[in-house]
């Protein structure tokens, strides 16, 4: 392509001849017309309705509160998780929650990241009963767990969850702070949220009194919940020397804090991962763009 | 003339065997496309029974046809009264009452729990659920609300809940599938 | 093809001379990514989310084979596996976070690659072919991506599933036997599940491919510019290597930076905490939602809420989303302006950034609630959308009046170009 200066292309840009009744162009306007009558019919009709008859606003809508600020350990890029909590948090968990919600996907063995010793977690699985099989008889039975186990299910199945709880089933708790919004906030929100309906709420919406079996939790998506307020009073457990009081909001924050640990038990390995990767690549980043300077200079572009 | 005979039956050999091959392709691609399409074991799973003694008027059970939910619902007089008074010709899919339900039992409206839009379960079976403005059934994925025959009433879903084939083998059980 | 002026492949070393006479692989490298490939000097920073999106593929395709090492389809223990990974294999975290923030990774970089093939006219003449594959690598992206979130048979993946399959119920007569024969059953399950997972595994080869075809369209005409005029000598150009490989490096540096901050400090903010909740069919999520890449298409699907005339809204809606997409394949022919870059279109670069916005807001009603004003808001930004590419960008290259473009690369780049002063000579 050794171009002979007299075949240069010229200044202007060629222009071919334009040819204004083009049938591409009015199959693709009558095409695009198509979709956007349509539209505009679908929005026409939607606006009318939204304009004469607008949604009526709900109770869930209107009560509905987003979770509490609350802090933890393991917040930010630098948090670490604070063993202690975990521990009190994990005793909330057996002494209260365990005897409804199931922790499926944690084993007992995983409780040495909690700083226990492997005789404690030993000690603390052999507390547990797990599903076994008689070696006598091969008969379905009961054993003590074994550091290997994992936390057993407080219900056989849904269906006998649903029986023993007023045709509520209580979720798995293993995933509860990744499985819903703001989750760590959240748990802590709903344990210390139960209250009475506000009498505004019953004013302005009289059908949506709390039903009977229920209770009222304005941080619950549909404000009433099957679950009764687990945390009744301070003291319920009881936590050793050295920790602080056991009061219904300090178990709710160690329960959420024990949570964000069983829903992301490699929290503090990622962070610290992720910051001598993070800085690596920052430095091989700098450098790179440093060579590309390098490589470029003089080269006007 | 012999000569061109001889090439005509040389091409029709030629032809027949690309052809065979031809065959033998379209062949080897039935089973690969039918593979694909439900097994026996989940076609064996399309017929269930279900035990309605329990359930008082006013209520309504989820039971699992084809591993999808089906709606049981024991209408109350008035909730029948209400779809009764609607004007057949003013729905999207007009239909009565009676013709979504079996004679004699008027009060047992048994429909699948799949909404007709996109397939998501609707709210209004389960105790407390709520059961949207027309008082049967609430899909919250899209916002389609149908009353008290399941009848679509407003919202995008094309069609009212579909009502499975089912019978009556005893006044207590019915048959789905 | 290449420009005359395209160094040589010329091996010193006596192996590769022997290698180059038997499988010239090296020689096709070096004239592909290598000093045998002139690049146009003046490429900006959109120029490199190409080589981005090839280096998110191999992430996927690495991480993914990994993932897979672990993972059992199977309904009942699909979703365990994912989280036995996460916890107890060595590093499966990392893995399970890259994966699943490198697809969004991926389509940040598709969607700046996309919108800057829009400003610059990159689908134009003589690159149609280029465009056409790389709107076809996007699909199989969408499919892929879509398969792959169903793999962890949490809520999101089954209603999620149950939603993007029920579309083709939509479709009349052959809808319902097709939706069933998709999924191997009446609802997805296990058969669906084990389809998804060998599927998820094959497309991203089949990618492969199409990204090698897209790349070899690409190196016939070679890359456009930002300027939209043609190569026209040497000193229009540099080679691939050393320039562009140093200047594609950093700005993967640069990239892997950001993901590494996503994937160490905020793994789940793209993900949807429903899919943390094993899929149950019997209870469907308050607000189903795909991923977030795929919001402008689910909210054009959700604008249609009125039959027309005799099209029912839901095939209307299951016809504009796959339209959306497909009106791209036609781009190079309803953008008949002679002038490729946004830059010397005033007229056009003016309805791109409305077109831009336009995504924005389709981005963000799709992801909403489907109440109001969202749906409406939505149907009037899914209206914007298709008058833009069917009615406003024929009608503008037909009355735009473009500026005056540069004589050449290296006139837009030093100010003059020798070569442009005997052009107009020849011209006289």
């Amino acid at each position: 392509m050794m171009t002979p200066p007299s075949s240069l292309p010229q200044r202007t840009p060629d222009q071919p001849e334009r040819k204004t009744k083009d049938m591409a162009r009015i199959l693709s306007i009558l095409v695009g017309l198509f979709f956007t009558v349509a539209l505009a019919w679908s929005f026409g009709l939607g606006f009318y309705t939204w304009a004469t008859d607008p949604a009526a606003p709900t109770a869930e809508h209107e009560f509905h509160l987003h979770p509490k600020e609350v802090a933890f350990a393991s917040d930010g890029a630098f948090g670490k998780f604070d063993k202690q909590q975990l521990q009190r948090g994990f005793q909330v968990y057996k002494e209260v929650c365990s005897a409804c919600h199931s922790l499926n996907h944690v084993a007992f063995r995983d409780l040495a990241q909690l700083g226990y010793s492997e005789g404690q977690v030993k000690a603390i699985a052999a507390g547990f009963q797990v599903p076994g099989t008689d070696p006598n008889t091969g008969e379905a039975n009961l054993r003590p767990g074994m550091p290997t186990d994992y936390f057993p299910k407080p219900f056989a199945n849904d269906v006998a969850a649903r029986a023993a709880n007023n045709n509520a089933v209580p979720p798995d708790l293993s995933l509860m702070t990744k499985a819903r919004h703001d989750g760590p906030a959240y748990v802590y929100s709903l344990l210390t949220g139960f209250q009475a309906q506000p009498a505004k709420l019953l004013k302005e919406f009289p059908d949506s009194k709390t039903p009977s079996g229920l209770h009222y939790n304005p941080y619950f998506a549909n404000l009433n919940l099957a679950m009764a307020p687990p945390l009744t009073g301070p003291g319920q457990v009881e936590y050793g020397p050295g920790n602080p009081k056991p009061t219904v909001d300090q178990m709710a924050k160690d329960v959420s804090a024990f949570l964000i640990w069983t829903a992301e038990p490699s929290l503090d390995k990622r962070k610290q991962t992720g910051l001598a990767v993070t800085l690596f690549l920052l430095f091989a980043t700098v450098l790179g763009y440093m060579s590309y300077r390098n490589i470029w200079a003089g080269k006007k572009h | 003339m012999a000569e061109t005979e001889g090439v005509r039956r040389r091409d029709f050999i030629n032809i027949a065997a690309v052809s065979a091959a031809g065959v033998a392709g379209v062949g080897i691609v039935i089973p690969l496309i039918s593979q694909m399409s439900a097994s026996a074991d989940v076609l064996a799973a399309s017929s269930t029974e279900i035990d309605i003694s329990a359930i008082q008027p006013g209520q309504a059970i989820k039971a699992i046809f084809r591993k999808q939910p089906v709606f049981v619902r024991n209408l109350t007089p008035k909730e029948i009264e209400e779809a009764d008074a609607v004007d057949t010709a003013s729905l999207r899919d007009p239909q009565t009452l009676a013709e979504r339900t079996k004679e004699g039992k008027e009060n047992w409206l048994i429909t699948m729990g799949v909404c007709t839009h996109l397939g998501c379960v609707p709210l209004g079976a389960g105790e407390g659920e709520i059961k949207g403005e027309f008082g049967g059934y609430f899909c919250p994925c899209h916002g389609s609300s149908y009353d008290t025959a399941a009848r679509i009433r407003k919202g995008p879903a094309p069609k009212n809940l579909e009502v499975p084939e089912y019978e009556f083998t005893s006044d207590t059980v019915v048959q789905i599938g | 093809m290449s420009f005359p002026w395209a160094n040589e492949y010329k091996p010193s070393h006596p192996f590769m001379q022997w290698m180059d006479e038997r499988l010239p692989l090296p020689r096709l490298v070096y004239n592909s990514v290598g000093g045998g490939y002139p690049v146009p000097r003046n490429l900006n920073y959109f120029w490199n989310f190409g080589f981005l999106a090839l280096i998110c593929l191999t992430i996927q395709i690495v991480t993914g084979i990994v993932m897979a090492m672990h993972y059992a389809a199977n309904t009942a223990v699909a979703f365990d596996t994912i989280e036995m990974t996460v916890r107890d294999v060595n590093w499966g975290w990392l893995m399970r976070y890259m994966h699943a923030n490198g697809a969004s990774a991926f389509f940040v970089v598709i969607y700046v690659h996309i919108f800057r093939g829009f400003f610059y006219g990159s689908y134009k003449a003589p690159r149609e072919m280029v465009w056409l594959l790389g709107v076809v690598i996007f699909l199989l992206m969408m499919a892929t991506a879509f398969m792959g979130y169903v793999l962890p048979w949490g809520q999101m993946s089954f209603w999620g599933a149950k939603v993007i399959t029920g579309l083709f119920g939509a479709i009349p007569f052959v809808g319902e036997p097709l939706q069933q024969w998709l999924l191997g059953g009446f609802a997805p399950d296990n058969a669906a599940l084990n389809r998804f997972f060998s599927l998820h595994y094959l497309l991203p080869f089949v990618i492969v491919g199409v990204v090698v075809l897209h790349i070899w369209a690409l190196h016939i005409p070679g890359s456009s510019n930002p300027t939209g005029v043609e190569v026209k000598t040497e000193s229009d150009t540099v080679p691939f290597y050393p320039y562009y490989i140093a200047k594609d490096g950093w700005a993967v540096g640069a990239f892997l930076f950001l993901m590494a901050v996503a994937v160490f400090y905020f793994p789940n903010a793209l993900g949807h905490p429903d899919n943390y909740i094993p899929a149950n069919p019997m209870s469907t999520p308050a607000h189903i939602v795909p991923e977030w890449y795929f919001w402008p298409f689910y909210a054009i699907l959700r604008a249609f809420t009125q039959d027309f005339f005799f099209i029912p809204a839901k095939l209307m809606g299951v016809l504009a989303m796959f339209g959306a997409i497909l009106v791209w394949f036609f781009l190079p022919w309803l953008d008949k302006s002679p002038v490729r870059s946004g830059a010397y279109r005033p007229l056009y670069r003016k309805f791109f950034w409305v077109l831009v916005v336009d995504m924005l807001v389709l981005f963000y009603c799709g992801g909403a609630a489907a109440a109001e004003p969202y749906v409406m808001i939505s149907q009037l930004a899914a209206l914007y959308y298709f008058a833009h590419f069917l009615i406003i960008v024929p009608i503008i290259s037909a009355i735009e009046k473009p500026l005056p473009l540069p004589y050449s690369i290296t006139e837009a780049v030093l100010g003059d170009d020798d070569a442009a002063q005997l052009a107009p000579a020849a011209n006289a």
